[in-house]
């Protein structure tokens, strides 16, 4: 299959060679929906090669395992170890003039598998959390229908059809803030418009059928209740295609930050068109022209013209671990790990390189690999603590491999703000710490 | 491997769905793979006590090819009240109108704070006005006059979400003043303007014709690549920018290593 020998960077300087990486390779298990989710892998700690004696933690008994702890139900509502306290989303307040207008970041740097826990998606609102009584909840359809429809939420749990879905949504604007240069120092803030969960839902195509969507009707008009009324255009193809009307994400009913009770579901599409708290679905024959898709969403470029209607998430990667926020901690063997997307379909392949584009090593793909949804790679090397230059590079079912940033900037310049997909660099220096750079 | 599921259909007084055979016809995707219908309508019709239907569904669902019982019609007053969306050729637009002197009135109150007197925008909040020939350049300013493609925008937007924490408060006949200044602050529509339902389609933005639909499959085409370069795909690499230079992360600084 690929090469498993890593490129002479990878080796260690001096010593022995790594040994192949198949005969280092964890214990995995293959196969649909087995994929292991280690959630929250936290930094190594350093401890020594030979014990200078018995370990502290060892020899006497902990207090954890003498007295009882807390009884089953202390947290009705699980949360996760005070240990992690740190993995949280953060934001960038210089980013946006209010905070009810803006984004908080996914911490990708701790997170391993493929799904986003729900309370670490990261958030994007344009007037703040619309808090909605489920009872008080409308979902209409009008417009080029032969019948105009009002729904409840209990309507919308009853249609028949239901499914389950695994996706990615991705802000347009996820690494906007990196077209000019390395502007911020993690993948947190660099990558982390992003999260990955799975939806329970029914096709938006139920809804339009039972609605009868007329001959001329080409559009859709999504929106949604909140202060910011948000509406986007959505080409019919879509509609009927593969969007969903999701009431639930992972398991149980959606946040009240991911729309709840109700959002779209807008398979490897932009972001902001997977409306949040939607209310209302207009069926037309043209697109409205909306304020997210005049002014913003459409991508200047460098000869003052702009594309408008860039609806897909080209396919993009990150490594997360070794990152700004994630460096290494020891030498010898690491796991290198991140993540992988495409809008247009599956990923086929990632591949790796430690020494800032110049060779390339395929990574291990682990886990379900689904269409339109993220997914995890692996690569497991030896470090001998020597400078690297990390990237990884993203190929999807279409034959479309992710570009570096120059390759971008080269077709589009620096100023379109949305759809950047180019390919990430971190210096990794040798007592470990890593850092945001671009190379050439 | 797949089950089938069996679904309770109940007559009801709110049938909605077209009669078996007046499907709409399907556009765009084809329908998938998807559920035989055994049984339903028909049977449905035929005896006043619930029946059941076999649906064996694969990947998706197709649509159901039968009576769904559920929703209501929207009633006229329902859908006025959220159907406010105005679409570039005017479609939409309610009766109504104002002056740029209204406008500038409006403005000073309701949306200076935050966009300046003359929609130069205050502190980090949206410019509205200005900018115009800025688009080629290093940094672009980006507003109404200078990049907007449709009026109607302005007035559609205005009027859903703005003020930003008070939307929806604004009557018609304001949000068509308040458009008509902020045309006017763009040097689009002379002082004694006055914009209404009637003229507003006459109304056109410079930048309409810088806009043109997604091009990447065409021209990113180079993107697609059978072989991606594997080994000694270039020369000595260098580090050309550090964001730690710019330091403004949050947080301050990343995480030390920790190395014997």
């Amino acid at each position: 299959m690929s090469d498993n020998q890593l490129p002479d960077t990878g080796r260690a300087a001096g010593n022995a060679v790594a040994p192949p990486l198949s005969r280092r390779r964890f214990l995995s298990v293959a196969g649909l929906g087995a994929g292991a989710a280690a959630a929250g892998a936290g930094a190594l700690r350093p401890g020594p090669a030979v014990a200078a004696g018995p370990d502290p933690n060892i020899v006497p008994v902990p207090a954890w395992s003498k007295t009882l702890g807390p009884g089953v139900n202390v947290n009705p509502y699980g949360k996760p170890s005070k240990f992690e306290k740190d993995v949280v989303r953060r934001e960038v307040t210089w980013l946006t003039a209010s905070s009810e207008s803006s984004v908080s970041f996914t911490p990708l740097y701790a997170l391993d598998g493929v799904i986003t826990p729900n309370g670490l998606c990261f958030v994007r609102h344009h007037g703040g959390e619309a808090e909605i009584d489920p009872d008080k909840y409308r979902f209409m359809i009008h417009g080029m229908v032969d019948k105009e429809l009002v729904f409840t939420l209990d309507d919308i749990k009853r249609m028949p059809g239901r499914v389950n879905r695994a996706y990615f949504l991705e802000c347009a604007a996820n690494s906007g803030m990196e077209w000019r240069g390395a502007q911020l120092n993690g993948c947190q803030f660099t990558h982390g418009m992003i999260h990955n969960v799975f939806y329970t839902g029914v096709p938006l195509r139920a809804f339009l059928d039972m609605a009868g969507v007329k001959p001329k009707g080409k559009w859709v008009l999504a929106e949604g209740a909140d202060a910011a009324v948000m509406t986007r255009s959505i080409p019919i193809e879509k509609a009927l295609d593969d969007c969903l009307v999701a009431f639930a994400m992972n398991g149980e009913a959606l946040r009240p930050e991911q729309g709840y009770p109700v959002r779209l579901v807008v398979p490897g599409w932009e972001g902001n068109m997977w409306i949040k708290w939607l209310r209302r679905i207009k069926v037309g024959d043209q697109p409205w022209q909306q304020r997210e898709e005049t002014s913003k969403y459409t991508d200047l470029l460098a000869d003052g013209r702009s594309r408008r209607f860039t609806f897909i998430m080209d396919a993009k990667s990150v490594v997360t671990s070794p990152s700004p926020q994630a460096p290494l901690r020891q030498k010898g063997p690491n796991v290198l790990t991140g993540i992988a997307w495409s809008g247009r379909g599956s990923i086929k392949r990632v591949d790796v390189s430690l020494d800032g584009g110049r060779n390339w090593t395929t990574a291990r793909l682990e886990g379900p690999v689904m269409p339109m949804a993220m997914t995890r790679f692996y690569l497991d090397f030896d470090w001998a603590g020597q400078e690297l230059m990390v990237q990884s590079r993203a190929m999807d079912d279409t034959g479309y491999v992710q570009p570096t940033k120059n390759e971008l900037r080269a077709v589009r310049g620096t100023n379109s703000i949305y759809h950047n997909n180019g390919i990430q660099t971190w210096l990794v220096r040798s007592n470990g710490e890593t850092e945001n750079v671009e190379v050439g | 491997m797949w089950k089938s599921a069996e679904a309770l259909l109940v007559a009801s007084a709110l049938l909605l769905a077209a009669p078996a055979g007046a499907a709409p016809e399907a556009k765009g995707a084809p329908a998938k793979a998807g559920a035989q219908n055994v049984g339903g309508q028909k049977a449905a019709q035929e005896h006043a006590k619930p029946q059941q239907a076999v649906n064996v569904s694969t990947a998706a669902p197709a649509p159901a090819a039968r009576a769904i019982a559920l929703g209501r019609p929207a009633l006229p007053e329902e859908i006025a009240a959220w159907n406010i969306d105005v679409r570039a050729d005017g479609e939409g637009l309610p009766e109504g109108k104002g002056s740029v002197k209204q406008g500038e009135e409006l403005f000073l109150h309701n949306c200076a704070v935050c966009h300046g007197e003359f929609g130069e925008g205050a502190g980090r909040w949206p410019v509205l006005a200005g900018g115009q020939g800025t688009l080629k350049s290093d940094r672009p300013e980006k507003t109404i006059g200078s990049f907007w493609p449709y009026a109607s925008t302005v007035f559609d937007y205005v009027h859903r979400a703005m003020p930003f924490g008070n939307n929806q408060s604004l009557t018609a006949d304001e949000t068509y003043a308040i458009v008509a200044y902020l045309l006017n602050l763009n040097d689009l529509v002379p002082e004694g303007y006055v914009l209404s339902k009637e003229n507003f389609p006459k109304v056109a933005l410079p930048n309409e014709a810088n806009f043109y639909e997604d091009d990447r499959e065409t021209t990113e085409k180079a993107f697609w690549k059978k072989d991606p370069c594997m080994t000694n795909c270039s020369g000595e690499v260098h580090v050309t920018a550090r964001a730690q230079i710019l330091n403004v992360t949050p947080d301050g600084e990343a995480p030390k290593g920790n190395l014997e």
